[in-house]
């Protein structure tokens, strides 16, 4: 400890200290724990925080599994459908994104040139400046029922009615795949790119053919990179509250709006708070099983 | 045809296929912002008009949320790009024993979604305001203060990384030297260590301003009653919709290819710029050695 304040002097170690401190203790723990702590408590009016109705219950989370007690169903079907169709659907999403994304990394990052490497990155860039709320509301005109896939079905007589790809829930799936691509691609793209090209031409002259070049040289190596583009598209994917708002069918939600719910029209806080650490255990959970999984460290995921 | 040639064009087609995914959004908006129905649509095609875009500008509630997003952009550039400098800094002189605890803590908040930074920055500031029994005009309940610090929760993680890559290439000699030199460690602070990141100051406050402008997810829970752009337009959006949207896109689009295309030509003028200044210097080397080698001669 001297000797950090001797390398740095009183005032650089200060502010260094400071900032780290504000930052990690009153913006990242002390948030946490507060809602931890808040999800057990009874939703009380202002008045009556820290009086003696102010103790600790698990209240909270008996209602995410069974629902209010003296419902007729055993557990709360309803809540519990949507918390599981939410994690199974944004694994499916990130399946698909990795599916779609490996090809062009792979492409970018060994077969393109240099300059026109640097235009496709630039091109692959340019449709995320602009905002998620705006980039689903491009989803609904493509896929409204008056949309322009619609139209185009019904023109060239495939379909007679319109589908409703909102009610379906297609225009959902399709909107969050493209929502986090960029977050895909982008590890994807770094790992490969540290990869000698030299290994896959070695592999190639060896008799290998293209799937198990990518299989055995290619895939092991971009290990990192693959766990990284998983879990950001997962977590954000799970966390997703803009696309669902909007491109959601009406009978179908995501588990953040109805956290979303809990509020604002639902004004009930700590009932929300219990299903957002829900939804951060899950998260976890799956941030943890890809790091066993692809036995990477927590560096090398953040990167 | 040879497989090999079968196997490019299928490549390439894909390739096609995925810019195609990529811009046909972006481009069925561009064209129903400016088609003359009152339905974001482009088919049929009744007409072209500009009349979206003045309808922007009176939009009062959409000015108002790009004024509060604009301040609290810069709140953030101003909270986040001074704590992940301050973090960056730490982490190369953390113990090594710390170290994975120390990254796993402050990287933490990139890997938890959005919402739930609103949700625990909310909590925290109004247990924290009761508790202090603190009024309700104060900063613990203001929706732009809050929204400020919940946004810079995660984004200075993001400047931190960008800090952190900046100084792997950092030659601690310097430093060294410095201080030898008889600098203080002030000076040393402002006149080695901080010229040398001003490349990653300017893309961490470019960094956080957008990544501020753009967010949604933790914003709508900590904004409360007062509005941010992205707020505005996900209720509009969601109350039914209208062109004037695929308006706003138009715009933020032909901005950000601006932008791009800009960044992308200074990046280039300043690369050939490097260039010709070693191509100089190795000149002058050379020139340098020219009275050596006369020397070693005689």
């Amino acid at each position: 400890m001297t000797g950090f304040f001797r390398r740095n002097g009183i005032v650089i170690s200060t502010y260094l200290l400071l900032a780290v401190f504000v930052w990690v203790a009153i913006m990242i723990v002390l948030p946490q724990a507060y809602m931890l702590d808040f999800s057990f408590r009874f939703n009380l009016p202002p008045g009556k925080i820290g009086g003696p109705e102010d103790v600790y219950t698990l209240k909270n989370y008996r209602y995410l599994l069974f629902g209010r007690p003296g419902d007729e169903a055993m557990f709360n079907v309803l809540h519990l459908t949507v918390f599981l169709r939410t994690i199974i659907a944004s694994i499916f999403v990130t399946l698909i994104n990795f599916a779609i994304c490996y090809p062009i990394a792979y492409y970018i990052a060994q077969v393109a040139k240099g300059g026109q490497a640097r235009a496709l990155i630039l091109i692959l860039i340019l449709p995320f400046w602009v905002n998620e709320i705006l980039r689903a509301f491009a989803f609904r005109i493509l896929f409204g029922t008056s949309g322009v896939i619609n139209a185009f079905l019904q023109t060239f007589g495939i379909i007679d009615q319109p589908i409703d790809f909102i009610r379906a829930d297609i225009a959902l799936y399709a909107g969050l795949s493209y929502a986090y691509i960029l977050l895909m691609v982008f590890p994807l793209y770094n790992a490969i790119e540290s990869l000698d090209h030299n290994q896959v031409e070695a592999a190639r002259d060896l008799g290998s053919p293209w799937w198990r070049i990518h299989w055995r040289v290619v895939m092991p190596h971009a290990k990192p990179g693959i766990a990284s583009g998983c879990t950001l598209v997962f977590m954000l994917t799970a966390g997703a509250l803009a696309a669902p708002q909007i491109l959601g069918g009406p009978s179908s939600f995501w588990f953040t709006q109805i956290i979303y719910r809990w509020f604002n029209t639902g004004g009930n806080w700590p009932q929300g708070a219990a299903y957002a650490i829900v939804l951060l255990l899950a998260c976890l959970i799956f941030v943890l099983t890809v790091m066993r999984l692809f036995k990477v460290s927590l560096g090398e995921i953040a990167k | 045809m040879t497989s090999a040639r079968i196997q490019s064009l299928l490549v390439s087609f894909y390739i096609f296929l995925f810019f195609l995914f990529l811009f046909a959004p972006l481009m069925m908006m561009g064209t129903a912002a400016f088609n003359d129905v009152d339905f974001p649509q482009v088919v049929p095609w009744e007409g072209f008009t500009w009349r979206w875009f003045p309808a922007l500008l009176e939009d009062d509630l959409m000015m108002e949320g790009i004024r509060n997003s604009i301040w609290i952009g810069i709140g953030v550039m101003v909270v986040s790009v001074p704590i992940g400098l301050a973090a960056a800094i730490l982490m190369t002189q953390v113990h090594r024993k710390f170290q994975t605890i120390y990254y796993t803590v402050v990287v933490s908040p990139v890997l938890m979604p959005g919402v739930i930074l609103g949700i625990s920055t909310l909590v925290f500031w109004d247990r924290l305001g009761t508790f202090v029994n603190a009024d309700y005009d104060t900063f613990f309940y203001s929706g732009m203060f809050l929204t400020i610090i919940g946004q810079s929760t995660f984004i200075s993680a993001y400047t931190m990384l960008i800090f952190l890559a900046r100084l792997q290439r950092f030659d601690r000699t310097q430093e060294e030297a410095a201080l030898d030199l008889g600098a203080t460690h002030v000076q040393v602070f402002w006149k080695v260590l901080m010229p040398f990141l001003r490349p990653a100051i300017f893309s961490a406050m470019g960094l956080a301003f957008l990544t501020s402008f753009e967010n949604y997810n933790t914003t709508v829970f900590t904004i409360q009653a007062d509005s941010t752009l992205t707020t505005v337009l996900a209720g509009k959006v969601r109350m039914g919709t209208q062109p004037d949207l695929a308006a706003l896109a138009v715009l933020i689009i032909a901005v950000t290819l601006v932008g791009a295309i800009a960044i992308e030509v200074t990046r280039r003028r300043e690369q050939a710029k490097a260039e010709a200044a070693r191509e100089e210097s190795l000149r002058l080397e050379k020139a340098a050695d020219l009275p050596l080698a006369g020397q070693a001669a005689q």
